[in-house]
């Protein structure tokens, strides 16, 4: 008997062949992050990865999609069951979330993307297909290799599939805005807000859930200010920060900069970016070893470096 | 547990650790951590062979209790120097044989680093060595308005350390994900002795998610010393409530059914009969005896919320033919059937001496089909199969009861577990959900994985340990890490099985 992940869709196979096995070659998605990790290599030749959906069971809560389709076309697909997963929704490709793997902004009510992941099919350095993790929403047969690749920007295996746990789209959401609340207060007065969201002068919270627990919820919201309801999230600076939930508290940073922080997650988006933090050498030393061991010949995206400004 | 071991050593009067000298391996660990925490004796080594697994055939080298992270990195650089190997180990609950020592290795347990260095309510997250019991943890966070989301079943015994290595799970992960969403940095001490900090507090640590993969690596990948582990608001308001059904079927429905509504309940549990039978005789914690299957559903959060669902979520149970739909009135009566379903395997101790648990992951919508085919495997192979499972997440816990006594028992334990195993992939499942691979589960990784898929999990073995000293001959078969069979082939000349 073959081993059960062995792949058998020739789509994959094909996209193996064109990756081959020499020289410098990455997936090119949307290019809506396209800067991250420092640049490309110019002598790097793009592929792209194959789009559609292969399996949807909206039972059991899982997607498996080929890594080139659009997260909007997926989440299109997921909707029409009242269903969503995680990934941003920022008009890139399901694998390019993935690689680049930052959360969206209501990360708190869908869940990061690195637990989105169930499975993952990449060509590896040599064009062979590798598979990590597996189809079920609860699994630990071997090394975690999905975590590996999410956030690896495409540096340790250039994505074809994925399978996504997907979540119930809920009956109701609404954004609500405050000029005179402690954004600080929100999450020890609501239980599970979806987005707290703070520009230093005004507030926004995203809730969802059922109807009555939202309006209980938007009830309570009621001690700590005044709120109106809004259509969307507020819009948000080009760079994006990662810091410790309790650094929000201190916008003197910010310094003249418009911002936007993620209260209880740690994430800024600002007008300037953020400056690079030194790395822990052995930290970086261990992350070379894992880059030498998965792609030994660096031909895998070039110039890339996962967490490089 | 720690009573038990104790009780052992003073009978035995084993507590002088004489054993050794002139090693010179146990007497350089002896002079880098105190004396009395560098066991040799016969007693210690016996009791460290072991997990709660079923498997024999371990033997332990020295036994390390370290204190603090420079000592653990002592311990390494010592097992670097002379080319010995080593084993993490917490309380020895693993099931899956993943702290078993193999190739008398240095067995490190850091059971007594069990220190929770602090709570930090501002970022929700607490830093806890890796010694610290998971309940324990809950129970200093309970007055705060919190607890440690992954709640195992062996939670009163178990330690951070393993639920981190294992990515151990419980059944309130369901709503609230397993120990890897649960945790957001660990200080591991590599097996070249240097000390790493994976992952961090916070949004989105730069860089490759070392963390990440850290987690249910087995002990194979270092010793995770210090964790900041994700602390959860406890919910206002919760609901229990017990379906009971004519078969393992319906209860298995109900279950595909609530989670294709679109209801995320905190757990759902299930339990067939003869094991509810031994829960009610073992701590009589309300269940009806007479139902084929019992399903216990709880959903957490708001008042307004909860409400909704569990209505659902009875309406549901209804409609797939539950014959009684009950809520738990008060808290009393929601911790009586939540003791009942978290003794379950102590009470199995009645019905035989020994028991296997196997811990596989079907879809959801399988469980029915699976276990069907679970009892009949069970049936043929003249064994009693018992089943208590997490059911949300389609992670089967099938637990075969019998008495190692019987001559050829054992043989077909094992043959029924294979069957079991097979029956699970067949239906598009995994091998494990929680447990782990450990030594368990090695011979059946080639039928899931590839030789590439296995190469590949390899490639992040090597990287982390290169001599594949850290726990050799776990998770990856051994066809495919050929560094730990020569790992485990350097059993010193001194050390006696
Ligand atoms: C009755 C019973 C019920 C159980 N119920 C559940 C359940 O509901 N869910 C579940 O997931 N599991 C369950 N288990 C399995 C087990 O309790 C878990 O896997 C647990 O997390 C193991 O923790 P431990 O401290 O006992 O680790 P150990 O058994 O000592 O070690 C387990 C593995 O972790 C490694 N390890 C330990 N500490 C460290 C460290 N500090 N650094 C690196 N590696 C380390 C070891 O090398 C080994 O590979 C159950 C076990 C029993 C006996």
């Amino acid at each position: 008997m073959s081993a059960r992940l062995t792949v058998t869709d020739p789509v994959l196979h094909r996209l193996a062949e064109e990756v081959g096995v020499e020289g410098p070659v990455a997936v090119e998605g949307s290019r809506t992050r396209w800067h991250i990790g420092g640049a490309a290599d110019p002598q790097t030749r793009l592929v792209k990865a194959p789009t559609g959906i292969v399996e949807y069971v909206p039972d059991e809560m899982t997607v498996c999609v080929r890594a080139g389709t659009s997260v909007a076309d997926l989440h299109a697909a997921l909707a029409e069951q009242g269903q969503r997963t995680g990934l941003p929704e920022r008009g890139g490709t399901v694998g390019g979330a993935i690689a680049v793997g930052e959360n969206d902004v209501h990360v708190l009510g869908r869940g990061r993307v690195r637990e989105a992941v169930l499975q993952i099919r990449y060509v590896a350095d040599d064009a062979k297909l590798v598979t990590g993790g597996g189809p079920t929403v609860k699994n630990v047969t071997g090394f975690d290799l999905p975590r590996l690749m999410t956030g690896s920007l495409g540096t340790l295996g250039l994505f074809a599939e994925v399978i996504l746990r997907t979540n119930p789209l809920p009956a109701t959401t609404v954004w609500l805005e405050s000029s005179d609340a402690d954004p600080f207060a929100v999450l020890d007065t609501i239980l599970r807000p979806s987005a707290v969201l703070w520009n230093g002068i005004i507030t926004t919270v995203q809730i969802e859930g059922h109807g009555p627990a939202v309006a209980a919820e938007t009830a309570r919201l009621a001690a700590i200010g005044t709120w109106a309801e809004v259509a969307q999230a507020p819009e948000l600076p080009a760079h994006r920060w990662s810091l410790v939930p309790s650094e929000l508290g201190d916008p003197s940073r910010w310094n003249g900069a418009t911002w936007v922080a993620s209260i209880g997650v740690g994430t800024v988006w600002a007008s300037i970016p953020q400056p690079a933090t030194p790395t822990n050498p052995v930290v970086a030393a261990l992350s070379r070893r894992v880059k030498q061991q998965f792609d030994p010949t660096g031909r895998l995206n070039p110039g890339r470096v996962p967490g490089a400004h | 547990m720690a009573g038990f071991l104790s009780s052992v050593r003073r009978r035995l009067n084993l507590n002088q650790p004489t054993a050794g000298d002139g090693d010179p391996v146990v007497e350089a660990l002896r002079a880098a951590l105190d004396p009395s925490r560098v066991r040799y004796d016969g007693a210690e080594r016996t009791l460290l062979s072991h997990d709660a697994s079923i498997f024999d055939g371990g033997v332990a080298g020295p036994v390390c209790y370290p204190l603090t992270t420079a000592e653990v990195q002592s311990v390494m650089r010592i097992a670097e120097k002379h080319t010995r190997n080593i084993v993490p180990r917490g309380a020895g609950t693993g099931l899956a044989g993943g702290a078993i020592p193999l190739g008398a290795p240095i067995v490190v347990a850091v059971t007594r680093m069990n220190n929770i260095i602090e709570v930090d309510v501002d970022n929700r997250i607490a830093w806890v060595e890796p010694g610290v019991v998971n309940l324990d943890l809950t129970r200093h966070l309970m007055p705060l308005g919190f607890h440690f989301a992954p709640d195992p079943s062996s939670q009163q015994v178990c330690t951070i350390g393993g639920n981190v290595a294992n990515n151990s799970g419980g059944p309130h992960c369901l709503a609230y994900g397993v120990t890897n969403a649960h945790v957001l940095a660990i200080e591991v001490v590599l097996p070249s002795g240097e000390v790493a900090m994976l992952g961090g507090l916070d949004a989105e640590p730069a860089g490759l998610d070392l963390r990440g993969v850290f987690i249910g690596s087995e002990g194979t990948l270092g010793i995770a010393t210090k964790v900041a582990v994700r602390i959860t608001p406890n919910a206002p308001a919760v609901k229990t409530m017990l379906l009971s059904f004519d078969t393992v079927r319906n209860a298995a429905h109900t279950v595909s059914a609530i989670i294709a509504a679109g209801i995320v309940p905190a757990a759902l549990e299930v339990m067939d009969q003869r094991i509810t039978q031994a829960v009610e005789t073992y701590v009589g914690a309300g269940y009806p005896t007479d139902a084929g299957a019992v399903l216990l559903a709880e959903v957490d959060g708001l008042a307004e919320s909860i409400e909704i669902d569990a209505n659902r979520i009875a309406e549901i149970g209804r409609e797939q033919g539950a014959i009684e739909v009950r809520f738990a009135a008060d808290e009393t009566e929601r911790a009586l059937l939540w003791k009942g379903r978290k003794t379950a395997f102590g009470a199995v101790a009645q019905i035989a001496p020994d028991y296997y648990l196997h811990d596989t992951v079907v879809p959801r919508s399988r469980l029915a089909d699976v276990l069907d085919e679970v009892s009949a495997i069970a049936e043929r192979h003249d064994l009693i199969v018992m089943n208590v499972f997490h059911a949300g997440d389609g992670n089967l816990h099938p637990l075969l009861v019998f008495d190692k006594r019987e001559p050829g028992v054992i043989e077909r334990v094992h043959a029924a577990g294979d069957e079991i195993l097979t029956a699970s992939l067949n239906a598009g499942g995994v091998l494990s959900g929680e447990h782990g691979v450990g030594v368990e589960k090695q011979k059946f990784m080639d039928l899931f994985f590839t030789d590439d898929d296995l190469a590949h999990q390899n490639r992040l073995r090597q990287a982390f340990d290169p001599g594949c000293r850290t726990n050799p001959g776990k998770v990856i078969p051994s066809g495919h890490s050929c560094a730990d069979i020569a790992a485990l082939k350097r059993v010193p000349r001194e050390v006696w099985a």
